[in-house]
């Protein structure tokens, strides 16, 4: 059955489309027609939805995304992870392969793409592993995997640190076409830390992470990466001054492609207070500079990608000491209200954010998604850009309740989201 | 008469004592001024009173310790309370069992205060949280040791007469040690010009910020001051090449005869025990009793640890 969204003020970044109109969805749950010529009086007599006032967007991309399944069901499963993310706007989503076990093999992507068919009302495109069990030592069977779908290799929540590795993954992965993400952070360096090496650190009492453990690692890649000119992208950007790095081999001409957390733009260290746990990310918040110099990086097209590094973690696993507690936050559900802030504050254009988080993801990714144009899947979200709420855990869909804005005065909420032309998700 | 004659002192009203970070200069004053007191009763004949009379104290250390626990355990003792040491290598933690678990464990015995020692910063802020006893921090990773601060306080007051103006050195591992941060706190708000020396490794990033002087020899860092305060060095904390060896530490950090000089003539050694002698200090200088006020600080330790379990202890009533 045909419908459509109407007065709705669209922005499609890729097609750039910035106008009041609506979207008109054929029986297959295809786009059919979008922009101004579509009006209650035009589409005939189908189920129309009035969107006055309201913003109408691709359906929000999220480009790191954990899923517990397999090994950690009791933190989050796909059928969880999906109404959480449909609540946030969310209609696709990166999985990273830091399971129990790790998705390293065939075997078990193969698993987890029925599982995800299955029990997920999102569309999941998941990573798999850059090298066995993420030990950074044997690389992974990028060929075989990518024909069962994987969509880029990567070890998650650890770095390749071995140089020779690292050389062999941009070397075989250039040859199989295959995507590289890296997550940057040098392990002897960061070892035992836990918040910024600095004032705080310092006060607290804690191991910091210096900011060069970031630095040497995308040096190192960028070089490396020079020799073959691989697919590459690098998953989280914590620093401030990686962003320079970055725009010299960019002024070099080098491809490759960057994202950051939207924790990490939109908090820093000295939120974690006195040891507050939910706010122990990796990598670490860092200074009120660092964060400010992101979101530059961000307007300057340094910075590819918005995700949420949404990472659940059950309460066992965060009621410890700030040293020994699971880091990460679940982020998936205030992912677009938390980036509005960012326009709300004036830092960030809306167009930015939008693009952040579905034209570009959709590119670096391949996915089939991120724009509203004629034939592509009608998965779109609905939003109010003004609508005030405060985030609170009880009311969060995931099943790990560790948001580390709990308490926190958001402006912009997610109304409706469609997938596949169906609307899955209304406030 | 109260040990500070020109400063105020005020009632310090919290459940627990944390950290010096939570105390103003005026409950410093108070808690001293009250330790005073004890110092008078633990050199009497008979040094038992009943102010904790009926109350229980589980001292609950996640790491060794010889000095703080028994210094502890005596300081409730002779306030009249039941005590209990918790060892634990004998319970569940080491099968898995959270801090919190053993809290709440504890918690359901109805102790009246609880005191903590443990590996990891910010342990007995999290246990504070969660139990209805008071808490007492006896030292939290890297982060704080309360009491230690108060006794070496009480220790500088009572043998040279004030604090404020005083120019007294930490050296040492200063990135490993909650007795330098605490100490740190506590002197700089009396007034006292603190230096803090160590090899740039073992310098904490930005100390400089919690208004101390910052020096990596001890030649410049000891010139005249009043009192020098040596740190252990924390060994078994150390999961990086932080100095190549003792040795060398020791010719360039350790306190020895030669770089005392450097000094005040009259200048007083400090030391949080257990000493590495040999290591950090030269063995003679250690027991020099000229110099060395060690022993008064294990002295003032049960004193202002008695305090502080008495204050606490009116909080709650």
């Amino acid at each position: 059955m045909k419908s459509a969204i109407i007065n709705a003020r669209i922005i499609d970044t890729k097609n750039n489309i910035d106008e009041t109109g609506g979207i008109l969805i054929n029986e297959n749950g295809l786009i059919e027609a979008v922009g101004k010529d579509v009006t209650k009086d035009n589409v005939g007599d189908i189920k129309v939805t009035d969107c006055q006032n309201k913003i109408a967007i691709p359906g929000i991309i999220d480009g790191r995304v954990f899923v517990g399944e397999p090994g950690f069901e009791y933190k989050e499963n796909y059928t969880t992870l999906s109404q959480a993310a449909i609540s946030g706007g969310v209609t696709s989503v990166v999985t990273m392969p830091n399971t129990d076990p790790v998705v390293d093999n065939v075997s078990t992507f193969d698993f987890i793409k029925r599982r995800a068919r299955d029990k997920s009302l999102i569309k999941i495109h998941s990573l798999a592993s850059l090298t066995k069990n993420t030990e950074g030592h044997e690389i992974c069977e990028f060929g075989l995997l990518k024909l069962s779908g994987a969509i880029g290799f990567t070890d998650g929540v650890k770095s390749i640190q071995n140089n020779n590795v690292m050389d062999k993954i941009f070397n075989y992965a250039k040859n199989q076409n295959a995507l590289v993400i890296q997550f940057p952070q040098d392990n002897e360096l960061s070892k035992n830390g836990v918040i910024n090496e600095g004032l705080i650190a310092t006060k607290l009492g804690l191991k910091g992470i210096p900011d060069y453990a970031e630095h040497l690692v995308i040096e190192r890649d960028l070089r490396l990466l020079n020799q073959y000119k691989s697919k590459y992208h690098i998953a989280l950007l914590s620093s401030g001054k990686s962003i320079q790095i970055i725009n010299e081999w960019k002024k070099k001409e080098l491809q490759f492609t960057c994202g950051v957390s939207i924790n990490q733009i939109s908090l820093n260290e000295n939120d974690i207070g006195e040891f507050k746990t939910f706010l122990k990310l990796s990598p670490p918040l860092r200074k009120e500079q660092d964060r400010l110099d992101l979101i530059d990086g961000i307007k300057n097209e340094l910075i590819d990608i918005i995700v949420s590094d949404h990472k659940p973690e059950d309460e066992e696993s965060k009621r410890l000491t700030f040293q020994t507690c699971a880091s990460g936050s679940s982020g998936i559900e205030t992912f677009l209200s938390l980036a509005l802030e960012q326009f709300h504050n004036g830092n960030l254009d809306l167009k930015t954010i939008i693009k952040c988080i579905t034209e570009n993801p959709a590119k670096i990714f391949g996915m089939k998604a991120g724009s509203l144009e004629k034939g592509m899947p009608a998965d779109i979200t609905v939003f109010d850009l003004n609508k005030p709420w405060v985030v609170k855990r009880e009311n969060l869909k995931s099943k790990s309740k560790n948001t580390a804005i709990e308490g926190k005065k958001l402006q912009g909420k997610v109304e409706k989201t469609y997938l596949n032309g169906k609307l899955v998700f209304e406030i | 008469m109260a040990l500070f004659k020109t400063k105020q002192a005020v009632k310090y009203e919290k459940k627990h004592l944390l950290g010096i970070q939570d105390l103003s200069i005026p409950e410093i004053v108070h808690i001293l001024n009250e330790s005073q007191s004890f110092v008078e009763l633990n050199r009497k004949e008979n040094k038992k009173l009943g102010l904790l009379k009926g109350k229980t104290q589980i001292n609950l250390f996640f790491e060794s310790s010889t000095r703080t626990l028994s210094s502890f355990e005596l300081a409730g003792k002779r306030l009249g309370a039941d005590v209990m040491n918790m060892n634990v290598s004998n319970s569940a933690i080491k099968k898995g069992e959270t801090l919190i678990d053993t809290a709440m464990t504890l918690n359901a015995m109805h102790p009246d205060i609880l005191v903590i020692r443990h590996g990891d910063s910010g342990a007995a802020n999290l246990l504070s949280r969660k139990v209805n006893c008071s808490v007492i921090n006896a030292g939290d990773g890297w982060r704080e040791h309360p009491t230690q601060a108060l006794l070496d306080a009480m220790t500088i007051k009572m043998k040279i007469g004030k604090i404020e103006g005083l120019k007294i050195a930490i050296c040492g591992d200063i990135m490993h040690s909650r007795v330098a941060r605490s100490n740190i706190y506590l002197l700089t708000m009396m007034g006292a010009e603190v230096r803090v020396i160590a090899p740039s490794t073992l310098m904490p990033k930005e100390i400089g910020q919690f208004g101390v002087k910052v020096f990596t020899n001890m030649e410049d860092g000891l010139k005249d001051v009043d009192i020098i305060m040596m740190l252990r060095m924390q060994l078994e904390r150390m999961d990086g090449s932080y100095i190549p060896s003792t040795r060398e530490y020791y010719e360039f950090f350790a306190l020895d005869y030669k770089k005392i000089k450097h000094a005040k003539e009259n200048a007083l050694i400090m030391h949080p025990g257990p000493m590495n002698r040999g290591i950090e200090i030269d063995a003679s200088l250690a027991d020099d009793i000229n110099r060395s006020i060690i022993v008064q600080q294990v002295e003032m330790g049960v004193a202002v640890r008695m305090a502080c379990l008495k204050i606490l202890m009116e909080n709650q009533s």
